[in-house]
């Protein structure tokens, strides 16, 4: 029984950490943010050179053959510090390459993405906001030696940088995972502004979008299970940088609650401002208890992931909502300030609730999981 | 991460297993009370020494989890014995009182009950003002304590008494621990009926009881770490996890039964969100616990983390027995054995009971105090 952290795990997570504290402070943050890439290109590389791209990459691509709980200990790290850039997406498409992807699709694609030399996002939803099978209706026609995709993805993550997107589609025998270059005709993928600045999502269009076999990734019907675990794997991976985010805003407000000074006090002695924040710690450590389980679960316990990663990404979606607004409200005007730091956490609660599903969406599925 | 036990811990758990499958259902309390004594189960984490079962934390951690998922009765009725006076008297007992006190809490002969609260003093603890003054070799207790559980029916109380004013020193200094006989000249209790109508909790008047001086625990003053020490000796408590998922349990098969808008009430959107967001809180508490376990197998010391489970432990404790009487919707009124109350009145019972745990191991908000001023670091009220 050990539910803690190797010594490398702790390691992983001090590198990531300084790192945000370092070439990733908010500062930096801020300024990435407004341009129009929306990630700093040389941050990238480092992120690469350290590692963190190819985290999920097999060694004989050149990546670091690590598992979920280690992407969560990375994620929860740069969630810390709002790190823009398409980390998550990255993960995500590269273990789904690595668990379904055949010798070539590995060869061909893993090694570039580990040395961060090309972006790869997921894009499995659509515009009716269903989170599962039952949401992908982009159209796959054609033989099996050339399909022929036509439709739209919608809330892509990095839609404006990836070049390479793993799009579920479905045909008569049901949902298939297919591999989308950015370069192919008839692809159009452009990110939009957000609520949360330091994200990118925007649309993948998809007209006549040609599929050879070797861009097959998964073969209807066998993709409803790939789609599954890409959404459960991307639910964790959310949870876990908003976990990061939810501690560092929560930490920012109990100093402010520390130095603040009214009535001649310090106002974190009041209980009215004490307690909420014992609260928002309450939350925050079993948040990071049932986050760290769903990701292990990812690595170790398949059977268990769907329960495990609907109860992390409900309880944390509703955690952080909660923590963002309080967080604001303990600071007072302050916190409604543009220049202070709480706003950009309270925008991130807002990008992270519907990500993967919100909390009515997965405590729906677990009251049916749980025989409801 | 690894959730797996060891070899030898898988061993004492089939152990625990075999020995619930021959013991269980029980017929006879007694003699299920003599046999886990002769396992020494009671007392588990107890030194050898003094009687106990030497069990290391896994071992610990292994006989609650099956006792509660097989829902067994308690290893012992002594409940205050086992959970504060035994700690405390082997922490800081003399032999003597070792000798005296401690195989009796094993074999569940009596009760105790604790002497801390006073009409004054609940949560500000360190307050307290029933006094004893030293006489030759007794002391003189005079004064008051109130919400005593178990007072009625207790054999010995473990009481805290002030021995010195806390003007210089502070108020957690003066402060002393005796343990007192309850059928002592001067005692007298007089119980409080609570809201679902038990009576054992009490008031107890102290007037000039004598308690000679070998009855107290610790040093004259040091009453205070005697007793904290004993608060401080909590286990993170994934037995309490599993009596919570039982409890869902029943509350989903209610969930099932129950009409809503003219349909099963597992129907209602509301409820469903609901009772999957009570298993997810009780899962967060398991897996909470484990990670606290983890620790505490590391070797690094709790402190006070044990806070963050007890206060959704409160929440929980209070909202599944408010959740059921709304299931129950109208029917809900009806209690005892009547034929149109639901469950002899199950449900009304656990609405009406939480009090003894929310309140009595330390109220919701003094838990958030605690992790206010302990973990996060906040100035102290």
């Amino acid at each position: 029984m050990n539910f803690g952290f190797t010594e490398e795990q702790e390691l992983l997570s001090a590198q990531a950490r300084r790192l945000v504290q370092g070439s990733g402070s908010l500062a930096e943050v801020r300024r990435v943010s407004r341009t129009a890439l929306g990630y700093e290109p040389a941050l990238w590389r480092q992120l690469a050179q350290l590692g963190f791209v190819g985290l999920l990459v097999p060694e004989r691509h050149g990546g670091a053959g690590l598992g979920w709980v280690d992407v969560a200990v990375l994620l929860e790290a740069t969630g810390r510090g709002l790190l823009p850039s398409p980390l998550l997406s990255n993960l995500l498409a590269s273990a789904a390459l690595a668990e379904l992807g055949t010798a070539q699709q590995q060869a061909e694609w893993l090694p570039r993405i580990a040395r961060g030399e090309l972006i790869a996002t997921v894009a499995l939803l659509e515009r009716d906001q269903s989170i599962g099978p039952d949401g992908v209706n982009v159209r796959v026609t054609g033989s099996d030696d050339e399909r022929v995709l036509d439709g739209e993805k919608a809330f892509v993550h990095d839609a404006g940088s990836a070049a390479l997107f793993v799009v579920a589609a479905r045909d008569e025998r049901g949902v298939g995972l297919y591999l989308v270059e950015r370069d192919q005709p008839g692809v159009e993928a452009p990110s939009h502004a957000l609520i949360d600045a330091t994200k990118r999502m925007g649309t993948l269009r998809l007209s006549g979008v040609r599929i050879a076999r070797a861009a097959v990734l998964a073969e209807p019907p066998r993709g409803e299970a790939a789609l599954a675990r890409l959404l459960d794997a991307g639910a964790v991976a959310v949870a876990a940088e908003a976990v990061g985010a939810a501690q560092a805003v929560h930490e920012l407000t109990v100093e402010y609650a520390k130095t603040r000074r009214q009535f001649g006090v310090a106002i974190g002695k009041f209980q009215g401002v004490k307690h909420p924040l014992a609260e928002m710690h309450v939350e925050i450590e079993t948040a990071k208890s049932l986050m760290y389980y769903a990701a292990w679960a990812l690595d170790a316990a398949p059977a268990e992931l769907p329960r495990a990663a609907s109860m992390a990404k409900a309880y944390v979606s509703d955690a952080f909502a909660r923590i963002g607004i309080d967080a604001i409200q303990l600071h007072g005007a302050i916190g409604y300030t543009e220049e202070y730091a709480a706003q950009l956490y309270l925008k991130r609660s807002k990008w992270v609730r519907p990500q993967f599903g919100d909390a009515d969406h997965h405590y729906e599925r677990l009251a049916r999981l749980g025989g409801l | 991460m690894d959730f797996d036990l060891g070899p030898e811990e898988l061993a004492f758990r089939d152990e625990v297993r075999a020995f619930l499958d021959e013991n269980l259902p029980v017929q006879d309390l007694r003699a299920w009370q003599r046999k886990v004594r002769e396992k020494r189960w009671v007392g588990f984490a107890w030194p050898r020494e003094v009687g106990g079962g030497g069990g290391t934390i896994m071992q610990q951690v292994i006989l609650k989890e099956e006792m509660a998922q097989r829902k067994a009765p308690p290893l012992g009725t002594c409940f205050m014995g086992l959970a504060w006076v035994g700690p405390a008297l082997i922490e800081h007992g003399s032999e003597a009182q070792k000798q005296r006190f401690i195989p009796d809490i094993l074999d569940s002969k009596y009760q105790w009950c604790t002497g801390y609260s006073e009409p004054e003093t609940g949560s500000d603890l360190a307050s307290l003002q029933c006094r004893a003054v030293r006489d030759g070799d007794h002391y003189v207790v005079d004064g008051q304590k109130i919400w005593t559980s178990l007072a009625p029916i207790a054999e010995w109380m473990i009481l805290l008494v002030r021995t010195a004013p806390a003007a210089e020193l502070g108020k957690h200094s003066g402060i002393t621990c005796l343990l007192v006989h309850m059928k002592s000249p001067g005692i007298e209790v007089r119980p409080i009926t609570n809201m679902s109508g038990g009576q054992l909790f009490a008031e107890v008047f102290f007037t000039q009881v004598r308690v000679p001086v070998d009855q107290r625990l610790g040093e004259e003053g040091q009453g205070w770490e005697v007793t904290v020490g004993a608060l401080a000796n909590e286990r993170s408590s994934i037995a309490e996890v599993t009596a919570l998922v039982r409890r869902l349990e029943e509350l989903q098969e209610l969930a099932k039964r129950s009409r809503k808008h003219g349909l099963p009430a597992a129907h209602d959107p509301r409820v469903r969100r609901t009772l999957a967001r009570m298993a997810t809180q009780i899962e967060g508490m398991r897996l909470n616990g484990l990670r606290f376990l983890t620790k505490q197998l590391k070797g690094e010391p709790l402190s006070s983390e044990t806070s963050i489970n007890k206060l959704h432990r409160a929440e929980l404790e209070v909202a599944m027995g408010d959740f059921a009487l709304e299931l129950e919707g109208l029917a809900s009124g009806y209690v005892g054995s009547g034929p149109e109350a639901i469950e002899q009145g199950k449900w009304q019972r656990t609405a009406l009971s939480w009090p003894e745990t929310v309140i009595g191991g330390g109220t919701p908000n003094i838990q958030k105090n605690i992790i206010a001023e302990r973990i996060l670091g906040l100035p102290k009220d």
